[in-house]
């Protein structure tokens, strides 16, 4: 698509577009340059020379069990956050679709944890959860149950998954509350009156005609859930234990600016950087679906 | 997905309707809690959350916590890093929406050598948060003397496109005849984007600057990076600088009050600018 209408002269667009260039460039394709070059060499311990090695620590890392592991954390947990926030989410849209008035009160009351950082979410929920004044372990301690997410793998696990589903719940509520909403009444009504139940029109009716947003949050959700999640895992787990909540984003970070293996953490950032395209182009894909609906 | 109960009909009414009500508001409830929690802790004394469990309403002790917070805090004072959150926010909202309007206006109204190229290669960056290219942006920004300082939190985090895709995509809705009148009048390319285009384009933008200010706001691992002088820290992430290291109990008192103004902005922005938010929401998403 093009204007048909259109200014003369070359100089100006030229001085508008400058602020925006000059900073993509210095401060995105330089650094993002960097990362592919970075990737091919190993910095010598004392950082004054590097040595070429090709794709090598790319070698070395698919090889890496501990990078393999976070591979695995990262699809276990980008699923589980997604979908314990979409499912939350669902079950309550459908409940406020169903009402003829106060959809927008709990609108309002349920969108607002979108605007908490993920790393404060991290603190609130890491207070809860506190194995020494935790409100939630203290009472779990009182049904008998030890919880302790500093030694335990799985609870840690589950600890940052709901941490971070939590504040994902607004955004997922939204988009799915105006889909059911664009559901025209007609079609809903038409299969009551033929006899359909709540459980039988969700199934064959709304859920069908849900799947286009449905698909849509599918791939924002994970996208999420592999970039922004930094903030829970490194406030309440910082990665532990033994790496159990180490996803790919946490890793780079840990290699690069504690581990100070520059080399290793380039190489991962080219790696997550193919993700990121993967997801992007299905993402497009998508989009292009739609507009052809 | 839970099973409902039965009417018949597709709204509820009688007891269907306080079921779902009811099934609504336990969901806010448990939506609610932790933020709850966290306020109630920041109202009481260290020694009443120190013997769990903790009391699950307010103390008498919240303006002890928050002036404490917000004049001392613990490695500098919370007033100083809400000041930088705020700097921070503002300036990527408006940075990033001055860029971007000014380069969608001359991608989408003019031909110019290499503007395919630009549209490109501005493009690509859609795909890459910052996240994924840490370590070289902070050595970019360290040789730029850019650590500890304001431009250093602001610059590398407006470098995207995504507000520049909206504007294109908004301004191809504009009508030609538009800028045909003006062009006809004789008005020069600024003149039109001052007096039509800039005006015409309110809306967005207010929706744009409620999005990016959010972002900006929350940002957590750049600052982490960029700022090691405490004074510079930014408040969400020096909530997590807040926890001693090592086995010491934390100030949760200090902390919650600091958590609970941490939120309070964007809460406040997503609260009171509700319409504009969802709509921003879905614009960026198209």
């Amino acid at each position: 698509m093009e204007k048909r209408v259109i200014f003369k002269g070359w100089l100006l667009p030229l001085l508008l577009l400058t602020p925006q260039v000059v900073v993509t460039a210095v401060f995105f394709f330089w650094p993002a340059g960097q990362a592919v070059w970075q990737s091919l060499f190993i910095p010598d311990p004392f950082g004054l020379k590097s040595q070429f090695v090709g794709l090598g620590n790319f070698e070395f890392l698919l090889r890496d069990p501990f990078y393999r592991a976070s591979f695995v954390t990262t699809a276990v947990f980008s699923l589980l956050v997604t979908a314990v926030s979409m499912g939350v989410a669902l079950y309550l849209a459908v409940l406020a679709d169903r009402l003829i008035k106060g959809a927008g009160t709990y609108r309002t009351l349920l969108i607002w944890p979108y605007a908490v950082a993920p790393a404060v979410a991290g603190v609130l929920w890491l207070f809860m959860f506190n194995t020494r004044v935790g409100v939630v372990s203290w009472y779990l301690g009182l049904l008998g149950y030890d919880w302790n997410h500093v030694l335990n793998g799985g609870e840690a696990m589950g600890l940052v998954v709901v941490a971070s589903a939590w504040g994902r719940i607004s955004y997922n509520f939204l988009f799915f509350l105006a889909g059911l909403q664009a559901i025209p009444r007609s079609v809903i009504e038409a299969a009551a009156i033929d006899g359909a139940h709540f459980w039988t029109r969700f199934r064959t009716i709304v859920f069908p005609l849900l799947s286009p947003v449905t698909f849509f949050l599918l791939v924002v959700n994970i996208v999420y859930a592999f970039f922004e999640t930094f903030g829970v895992i490194h406030t309440i787990t910082s990665g532990g234990p033994q790496q159990s909540t180490t996803i790919l984003v946490y890793k780079v970070y840990a290699d690069g600016f504690v581990g100070q293996d520059l080399g290793s953490s380039a190489a991962q950032s080219v790696i997550l950087l193919i993700v990121v395209g993967i997801l992007t182009v299905i993402q497009f894909k998508f989009i292009e679906r739609r507009v052809h609906y | 997905m839970a099973r409902l109960p039965e009417s018949g009909m597709v709204e509820k009414r009688g007891a269907g309707l306080w079921l779902t009500h009811l099934g609504l508001i336990a969901g806010v409830l448990v939506i609610v809690f932790p933020i709850w929690l966290a306020f109630v802790a920041s109202t009481v004394s260290q020694p009443e959350i120190v013997r769990p469990p903790m009391p699950l309403w307010p103390g008498d002790q919240f303006f002890e916590n928050y002036s404490k917070a917000l004049v001392s805090g613990i490695n500098a004072p919370v007033a100083r890093m809400l000041f930088n959150s705020a700097v921070m926010a503002f300036g990527i909202a408006i940075g990033k929406i001055v860029i971007s309007i000014l380069s969608a206006f001359a991608i989408v109204y003019f031909r110019f050598p290499g503007r395919n190229l630009f549209f490109w290669l501005i493009f690509l960056t859609l795909m890459l948060p910052v996240e994924v290219r840490i370590v070289p942006t902070y050595e970019v920004a360290a040789n730029f003397g850019m650590l500890n300082s304001y431009s250093g939190l602001i610059f590398p985090l407006i470098a995207s496109a995504t507000a520049t895709f909206l504007f294109r995509q908004f301004f191809m809705t504009v009508p030609d005849e538009l800028a045909e009148a003006a062009r006809v009048d004789g008005a020069r390319p600024m003149r039109f984007f001052w007096d039509i285009l800039l005006p015409m384009s309110r809306t967005n933008i207010a929706a744009l600057f409620v999005i990016l200010f959010i972002y900006g706001w929350n940002q957590y691992l750049w600052p982490l990076l960029i700022t090691t002088d405490p004074s510079m820290n930014t408040i969400v992430m020096g909530i997590k600088q807040m926890f001693p290291s090592g086995d010491d109990i934390a100030d949760w008192p200090v902390i919650m009050a600091t958590s609970i103004l941490a939120m309070l902005p964007p809460v406040v922005v997503v609260i009171s600018m509700q319409k504009l938010f969802i709509r921003g929401l879905v614009d960026s998403e198209k």
